[in-house]
């Protein structure tokens, strides 16, 4: 479905040009940025920033909403993501993870299948080890491995979010979108899950939007800023708190004097 | 310390005022539910046996039993239902799920509002024109429900697309995210979660479509039937059009007969509707977000 990537090899995904308006209102303009595999790429910003409307655009959340619209090109693995047909399996290969945690009204153990149900798997042994390994690698299973029939919705919010991580993850999904995950959750658990991205990496390659500044630090590999629906500068992470910057509203943010 | 100033002492008496306001609204709604009961059931109850339920009317129907226009209406509701609720379920799905939201879905909802609003004769009429003599069923049970599925539509419609509407957004996009097509996340979350909402909608659509006789009295209800409907091509008796022919069409109408066919009817429709409340309790008592 997908070739092989160009240029860089390294290239996850390409972003050229990338505009997006809601209505009249412009969210996004001329972003250009290239995310490589494997790698965590933080973006930090203040709000209205537009890093939301980056990783919806990414996952075509666009065809979702009619008001919105996306111009410029978004290339994953080297195809262009507005030419894909078959937009579903696009999305397969996309797990997001929103602010607030969604435990959909089903039990937990439906809620981590339920991806693979999609994607038509039907064995029960098999969905068993899916849903074990995922709960697992969202830190999750201990706390549930003995209600896995409770509502996922019922779960406390910290948990419901870690749920959520289990969901994107049982997609088997080669980019993780993560929007300001820990939001809605204690430090702990913050942690908790931040130490699974890391080893997550291994596999995928993670974008991580994030209103705590020090979260990209621990764990971004590079870090964009996003200011006003443009990307001010991308750098690696830890040049960014060193002040190896080029542009000084950079600097300001990073070290709090404004957003 | 809690000494309360003249602004509390005012709020507080506001609250009183309000409370008790509404309150005897409440109460004022209540009662006439309250009184057609009582004396449905004061009057009507004495009438109601073994033979009056399960006997055909006899003697010009000024005795005997009702049973052909019970099982009529059953016939009739039931039917009904399934026309209208396949279709409606389905449109509204269509205009809740699928439908971009533009000045011509907008259109097509004030419409089906609207039509919620045409007086039932007017249904009559057009059932006449369409199924009875277009289509040529005939004055027939199909007929009649039909022209009752039609009228009723508007009530199935709204009350799913509301349970619809009320199902959080974020469980859509949840699923989306997943890869999922519209259907298998309509099937899969958002269905589930707005199966109460419709089942109100049944139980409004059965209420109305059991009590309606301008709609049936052209397409398919008679007036006196001596033998049971074989199948939905045949006519039928129906219990509302029998209760308007007894109270005012035959002299010499024992007083309490009337009553006791009332009785029946808002029997019938509590006993169809409390099999679709019981199923909405089940599932309300699994929802849960």
């Amino acid at each position: 479905m997908v070739a092989a990537p160009q240029s860089p090899a390294t290239a996850k995904l390409e972003v050229r040009d990338l505009a997006i308006n809601y209505g009249t209102k412009q969210a996004v303009s001329d972003i250009s940025l290239t995310i490589r595999e494997n790698e965590i790429f933080g973006i930090i910003g203040p709000a209205n920033a537009g890093k939301t409307s980056f990783l919806k655009a990414i996952n075509r959340m666009e065809d979702f909403d009619t008001n919105m619209s996306v111009a410029g090109q978004i290339l994953f693995d080297g195809v262009d993501t507005r030419q894909v047909r078959n937009v579903y399996g696009l999305r397969r290969r996309i797990g997001v993870v929103f602010p607030l945690p969604v435990g959909l009204p089903m039990t937990v153990y439906d809620n981590v299948a339920l991806a693979p149900r999609l994607a038509g798997v039907r064995n029960k042994a098999e969905l068993n080890v899916i849903v074990e390994r995922c709960l697992h690698r969202a830190a999750l299973w201990d706390e549930v491995k003995d209600r896995l029939n409770a509502l996922g919705s019922l779960l406390s919010g910290g948990q419901q979010q870690r749920l959520t991580i289990a969901r994107a993850l049982s997609q088997e999904p080669d980019l993780l979108m993560l929007d300001e995950f820990s939001i809605a959750i204690d430090p702990v658990t913050t942690m908790r899950i931040e130490d699974v991205l890391k080893e997550l990496r291994q596999e995928m390659t993670i974008i991580l939007v994030t209103n705590l500044v020090q979260q990209a630090r621990r764990i971004a590999d590079r870090t964009a800023f996003f200011l006003e629906g443009s990307c001010v500068e991308i750098a690696p992470t830890e040049d960014l708190f060193t002040g190896e910057v080029s542009d000084q509203r950079t600097r300001d943010y990073v070290e709090g004097r404004f957003g | 310390m809690f000494a309360s100033s003249e602004l509390n002492q005012r709020n507080r008496n506001r609250e009183r005022v309000f409370r008790v306001l509404f309150g005897t609204m409440t109460a004022l709604l209540v009662l006439p539910v309250i009184i057609i009961l009582v004396t449905l059931v004061v009057k009507g109850g004495p009438v109601i046996s073994v033979e009056f339920l399960f006997g055909n009317p006899t003697n010009g129907m000024t005795a005997g039993g009702i049973f052909p226009a019970l099982l009529g209406t059953v016939w009739l509701v039931l039917v009904a239902l399934l026309a209208s609720v396949p279709l409606g379920v389905a449109a509204a799905i269509y205009l809740s799920e699928y439908a971009a939201d533009n000045w011509f879905t907008r259109a097509i909802n004030l419409a089906i509002i609207n039509l919620a609003g045409v007086p039932s004769i007017v249904h009559a009429l057009f059932g006449l024109g369409a199924f009875v003599v277009f289509f040529g069923l005939g004055t027939s049970i199909l007929a009649a429900s039909l022209t009752l599925a039609i009228m009723t539509l508007p009530v199935v419609i709204v009350a799913t697309r509301e349970a619809l509407q009320a199902v959080p957004q974020s469980f859509r996009e949840a699923c989306w995210n997943m890869g999922a097509t519209r259907w298998q996340t309509i099937h899969r979350v958002v269905l589930p979660n707005a199966i109460t909402g419709v089942l109100t909608g049944v139980i409004l659509e059965v209420s109305r479509t059991a009590g309606e006789t301008a709609p049936i009295m052209f397409t398919g209800a008679a007036f006196f039937l001596p033998f049971l409907p074989q199948s939905v091509f045949d006519q039928t008796m129906a219990l509302s059009l029998h209760l308007f022919v007894v109270s005012t069409q035959v002299p010499g109408m024992p007083e309490q007969l009337p009553f006791g066919v009332a009785l029946v009817l808002i029997g019938i429709v509590l006993i169809m509707n409390s099999l679709s409340i019981a199923l909405r309790m089940y599932l309300r008592g699994k929802k849960k977000w």
